[in-house]
């Protein structure tokens, strides 16, 4: 078992319950002891900063502060949300190599008898971690009940690979980890052009014209390529499209029914854990139709309103002729794509 | 384009006088460069040119100090684009020790400094030697071989004179020999 | 300490310039030269003189006359930098009987008068320069140029276009040339265009007969499917290894029918000559016009070694030329000069996620392109899709893909505005699509360059200012819905001031050049620099562009840097010009800084043996005594500092000279007053 230092952010015990009861679940087989920092608080989410950086770093730095003091051998602070990993690991880095802003930092943090030694603890995004510490042939080892037959498009959202302050990623654009993670589930992966694409983020709410565009563009996309539903390692991408997806169908008049589920509630489905206690089943747009295809059940949404009806029909793809005209395409390296 | 602002130095401050060991391929060329491009910096450096940073003896800097340098540069091609391919990372070698050894004759690590430049980094040389010029004039004058009788500097509050102790021109020398 | 010398051992002349204003407007050139004549005296200046262009046929006289009248026995110039006018003073001195290396230029403008403002600071300074010069000139020795000689061999090193140059003007000169090259045929990037701009030549056509010649050549040793391993020695006496690897067909016996090709069955992707768009065959020739006309069998991919079958070239040789037993072999071969003409390898445009390419089919490279317009490529000059089969209707061409880009390379290729103006043209040749060309600037310098960017505007294509953002297939706009299947190349057209999207059918990449992924191996095998980049660093960038800072080894074509075909071509005949120049004179004369042994010093401790990056140190063991090979010795000077007996010295930078002239340059202070030393150390040796 590896220990981490855990940093939830508020979304994993509201809008992104199903994501937190699955990554409970998944956890212990997958060899991750997450040890929740005591009385953590707000990351500062993008609004934050627009009222002051430094407030927000200050802000940040108070969860880094209390991290360094937790009483656990790892130094790893892990966030969930790509929205916190990046405030984090964003804030981590900016004290580390300006020691000025160190200096305002932890001025502000002595007011609550706090401090942080810049570099003390080192921030991770939970998607890299099973990516790069557990390892897509690790996970491949657990299934039980693969996913065959199950059209997924990977959508990482536009945080994880950028700005990637410690390096970690090689391919930004058009990374294919979370492709071979889907992979190694059994599951058919889609080539999803817009996998680093932004949701909107809280454009959604402050300026829906916008927002929304973005968020149907995600939809179309699946859509047209034939995705039963999308995966997503991140609470505000996945509330987005789940949540906003009817608002989107009334304002361009489309008819999009894809569902969105996080990776470790796959997983968790892959590792033959059933679907409740992945918290599947409570999401807007329901999984219960994608879900049903491969045999998996999904319980009654509370409510009992009428379920979205599940994936269109498939678009035809364009014919690929194998022996014939048809002029080879470049060699790309199976695993991590080619960066710059 | 002027690095450093350049201190007028007949007003009694400090000037330090520093020797500056260039290679003939890399450094000696980027100080050529930044003499065509008009790049301005303190005239207290003052070059030699070597064909190499390799050929650099370690008695040359000492010869330096004890001859009234306030400070040595030593510099050279970036290690990798040796002219002569790898003898700039003798010359580091060299450096590293002597830094040790005139640290533990009482000379300040900043009097002795080490800078890379190619023949295209004319700016980035006159900038390092525009810094190293403030840094040694923040320390004073060293002392050894007699800059500090120096008649236009003699007399004035900038030499480094102990609490108690009479000036250098007064000093008993055989005290000193000791 | 030299400050109360024994008295004056030389008379020593001294001359400042004025360089016009650049140094007597700010050093005080009559002062200095007064203050030179008054307190070097007592280092033998027994004249001091100014000028205002020293290095005028004036001011040289001036140093000839004073050397003939007052018999000076050393000379220092106080002036511009060495680097400019080190050969013009020692001339001037040879001129009047005096040994040249007696001469010392010190640079008084580009280290002072270019460099400082304060004026007094510059002429205290001034001063200390010249006494260093006097100081260090004291203790310099008559010196005589080491004269090696030439062998009129020549190693060039790559067969594409420069190569070749290089080689046939040596050829053709009477000289024999061995030349060496990686692919089992020269012709190197130009065989694989289609047509070369401005004036649309076919590539193949007006190379071939260059090709056809240096395979023909009496003069030209041809190892091809060869690399050089080592190369020892130095300029006029170089020794280069060269290993010719297995090609599993007897040369002497091949006749080069193709039959082997025809009926190998094993059919791979070529990477190389075809870019990757094609085919060939595990044994195979690159392409028919190849020059030498014998293939070669590609081991890891045949048949026969891979499961000890097979063998239908060795059933169908009508000669008997197939040898699986082959091995790879070496030769040593004796030249003078070396042409280092390497050439380049394309950016890899996988690197940039953001265009496709890999990811996307219908996203192609340039050199993907220019195979597919060419009639003996893999689709035969059809410009179709990856399908192989549609005609696309619309193209977009992105300029600079990893050019001009800090996120990979900052240079600009300088081929690649012309290229993609080329292939805008023969699309406009093949089919009926719209061009849009996505440039930042359109670079089209040479001769009827211009002209041709001019017709190609007129032919139709588009032209939009913008760096290219993203190539996609995802459609993102609600009114986009009927592009599906099709690229997006998303722009900011910056002329117009707003985003835009276009749809195409095909994207070509204009990806940049850069050096061979082993090139700075191939630099530290032949002992020259290259650049941080990996291009070969010429001696001198705008005067002296094909000779490398290494005596013997010159470069040509791409292996410098991005150029054209003409520039290529120009380099080589440049390199083999310089080295005709070299034979023709048989002897070349080398700077006479040398380190060299006191053998009655010497302890035989062999410290100085490994320091030697050219290996020019020898020890004999028999008297227990280290060498020095002057030829082979490139004066660096590293032993001359290590060796704890003082046994080494060094030519033209001696331990006395250096100490000299550090004296000297401390000698004054910064406000230019004598430096009175330390009570302590007064009489005592420095």
């Amino acid at each position: 078992m590896k220990e981490f230092l855990y940093y939830p952010g508020c979304s994993m015990s509201g809008t992104a319950k199903g994501y937190n009861d699955s990554l409970e679940a998944i956890a212990g087989p997958l060899g991750i002891d997450l040890h929740e920092v005591n009385d953590w608080s707000c990351c500062g989410a993008s609004e934050y900063f627009s009222i002051g950086p430094l407030r927000g770093y200050a802000l940040v730095a108070r969860n880094l502060a209390i991290a360094e003091r937790e009483p656990s051998e790892s130094r790893t602070l892990v966030a969930p949300c790509s929205l916190c990993y990046v405030n984090l690991a964003k804030t981590n880095k900016y004290v580390r190599t300006d020691t000025a802003l160190a200096g305002k930092v932890n001025e502000a943090l002595g007011a609550a008898g706090l401090s942080y030694t810049p570099g003390s603890v080192e921030v991770r995004h939970l998607f890299e971690i099973v990516i790069h510490d557990v390892g897509a042939d690790a996970v491949r080892e657990k299934v039980v009940r693969p996913l065959r037959g199950l059209k997924i498009a990977p959508y990482l959202g536009c945080l994880v690979t950028r700005p990637d302050p410690e390096k970690r990623w090689k391919a930004k654009e058009h990374p294919r980890e979370f492709d071979r993670l889907l992979e190694a589930l059994g599951a058919e992966v889609i080539d999803y052009p817009l996998r680093t694409d932004c949701c909107g983020g809280h454009l959604s709410q402050i300026s829906p014209g916008m927002g929304l565009e973005m968020i149907r563009r995600l939809l179309d996309s699946a859509e047209r390529r034939g995705a039963d539903l999308l995966a997503t390692i991140c609470p505000m991408c996945q509330m987005n499209i789940d949540l906003y997806q009817a608002e989107v169908n009334r304002r361009f008049k489309t008819d999009f029914k894809i569902p969105i589920l996080f990776f470790t509630q796959l997983v968790g489905l892959a590792f033959g854990m059933d679907a409740k206690s992945l918290g599947i089943g409570s999401e807007v747009i329901s999984s219960r139709h994608a879900l049903a295809k491969i045999g998996i059940e999904v319980p009654e949404p509370p409510e009992g309103e009428p379920v979205a009806a599940g994936a269109p029909a498939e678009k035809p793809r364009a014919p690929r002729a194998r022996k014939g005209p048809e002029l080879p395409m470049p060699h790309m390296p199976k695993d991590e794509g080619v960066g710059p | 384009m002027s690095a450093h602002p350049v201190a007028a130095p007949l007003d009694g401050a400090f000037e330090p006088v520093i020797l500056g060991f260039t290679c003939n391929w890399c450094s000696y060329r980027a100080a050529d460069l930044a003499g065509t491009a008009r790049i301005k910096y303190p005239p207290n450096v003052r070059l030699v040119r070597l064909m190499c940073s390799g050929r650099l003896d370690p008695a040359f800097v000492l010869s330096a100090f004890a001859q009234g340098a306030d400070a040595v540069i030593v510099s050279g091609c970036w290690p990798g684009e040796c002219h002569y391919q790898v003898q700039n990372l003798k010359a580091l070698k060299r450096f590293q020790l002597l830094r040790r050894v005139v640290a533990g004759l009482g000379i300040e690590p900043t009097r002795l400094q080490l800078v890379w430049a190619s023949a295209a980094e004319g700016q980035r040389l006159a900038n390092e030697i525009g810094r190293i010029t403030e840094e040694v004039r923040a320390l004073g004058p060293l002392g050894w071989g007699g800059a500090g009788a120096d008649p236009a500097v003699a007399g004035t509050t900038v030499l480094p004179v102990r609490e108690g102790a009479p000036p250098p021109a007064e000093r008993d020398l055989a005290e000193v020999t000791a | 300490m030299n400050t109360q010398p024994v008295g004056p051992r030389e008379k020593v002349g001294v001359y400042i310039c004025h360089c016009g204003s650049n140094i007597a407007g700010t050093v005080d050139v009559e002062a200095v030269r007064d203050w030179a004549a008054e307190n070097l005296a007592g280092h033998g200046v027994v004249i001091a003189r100014d000028n205002k262009f020293m290095c005028s046929s004036t001011g040289q006289e001036l140093i000839e006359k004073d050397i003939e009248e007052l018999g000076l026995s050393r000379v220092v110039v106080a002036a511009c930098s060495p680097h400019m006018h080190e050969k013009t003073f020692r001339g001037a001195c040879a001129r009047a009987g005096l040994n040249p290396y007696l001469c010392e230029l010190v640079s008084i403008r580009e280290q002072v008068s270019w460099v400082h403002s304060d004026k007094a600071a510059a002429t205290a300074k001034a001063k200390a320069v010249v006494a260093g010069g006097v100081f260090r000139v004291e203790e310099h020795a008559p010196l005589e140029p080491i004269r090696v000689p030439i062998n009129p061999a020549t190693l060039v090193v790559g067969g594409g276009i420069a190569g070749i140059t290089a080689a046939l003007e040596l050829a053709d000169a009477g000289f024999p040339v061995h030349m060496v090259e990686r692919e089992p045929s020269i012709g190197g990037h130009m065989a694989m265009f289609d047509k070369t701009f401005p004036t649309l030549d076919c590539a193949a056509c007006i190379l071939t007969p260059k090709m056809n010649e240096v395979g023909m050549h009496p003069n030209v040793t041809l190892h091809t499917w060869s690399e050089v391993t080592d190369l020892s020695g130095y300029v006029g006496s170089f020794t280069a290894t060269i290993k010719h690897r297995a090609r599993y067909i007897n040369a002497d016996l091949c006749t080069g029918c193709g039959i082997c090709q025809e009926k190998c069955p094993v059919k791979v992707v070529d990477q190389v000559y075809e870019a990757g768009i094609g085919y060939r065959k595990s044994a195979y020739m690159p392409f028919p016009q190849a020059v030498p006309k014998v293939p070669v069998i590609d081991g890891p991919n045949c048949t026969y070694f891979s499961k000890g079958t097979c063998k239908a070239c060795e059933k169908f040789c009508p000669t008997g030329a197939i040898d699986f037993t082959q091995q790879d072999d070496e030769v040593k071969v004796e030249v003078g000069n070396v042409v280092l003409a390497t050439g380049f390898e394309l950016f890899d445009s996988r690197r940039v996620e953001q265009y496709g390419y890999g990811r996307l089919p219908n996203v192609f490279t340039s050199l993907e392109f220019e195979r597919m317009s060419n009639a003996a490529g893999p689709t035969n000059g059809r410009i179709v899709l990856r399908d192989g089969v549609t005609e696309p209707k619309s193209v977009g061409i992105i300029h600079c893909v990893g050019s001009r880009d800090r996120n990979y390379n900052s240079f600009c290729s300088a081929i690649c505005c012309m290229q993609s103006l080329k292939f805008a043209h023969l699309i406009g040749e093949h089919t009926d699509a719209t061009v849009h060309n996505f440039y930042i600037d359109v670079r089209a310098p040479g001769k009827a360059f211009d002209e041709f960017y001019q017709r190609v505007l007129e032919e139709g294509t588009i032209f939009v200012r913008g760096r290219v953002a993203e190539v996609t297939d995802a459609l993102r706009l609600p009114d986009e819905a009927d592009q599906d299947g099709r690229l997006i190349v998303q722009v900011e057209d910056s002329l117009a001031g707003m985003q835009r999207r276009i749809p195409v059918d095909m994207v070509i990449l204009s990806a940049g050049l850069e050096p061979p992924h082993d090139a700075k191996e191939t630099a530290h095998r032949f002992g020259i620099s290259c650049s941080s980049d990996g291009w070969v660093i010429e001696r001198h960038p705008k005067l002296d562009p094909v000779a490398t800072m290494t005596d013997g080894i010159f470069a040509a074509g791409c292996a410098l840097g991005p150029r054209d075909i003409p520039s290529s071509v120009a380099n080589g005949a440049a390199a083999a010009a310089r080295i005709l120049g070299r034979i023709q004179q048989k002897e070349m004369s080398l700077e006479p800084v040398r380190a060299s042994v006191d053998e009655s010093r010497c302890s035989g401790c062999r410290i100085c043996n490994d320091l030697c990056p050219y290996n020019a140190i020898l020890f004999h063991e028999d008297q227990m005594v280290s060498e020095v090979n002057a030829a082979l010795c490139q004066g660096c000077g590293t032993c001359v500092a290590a060796c704890p007996a003082g046994a080494m010295s060094g030519t033209g930078f001696s331990d006395a000279q250096v100490m000299a002239q550090i004296e000297g340059l401390l000698s004054v202070t910064a406000t230019g007053e004598p430096r009175v030393p330390h009570p302590l150390l007064e009489g005592v040796p420095a």
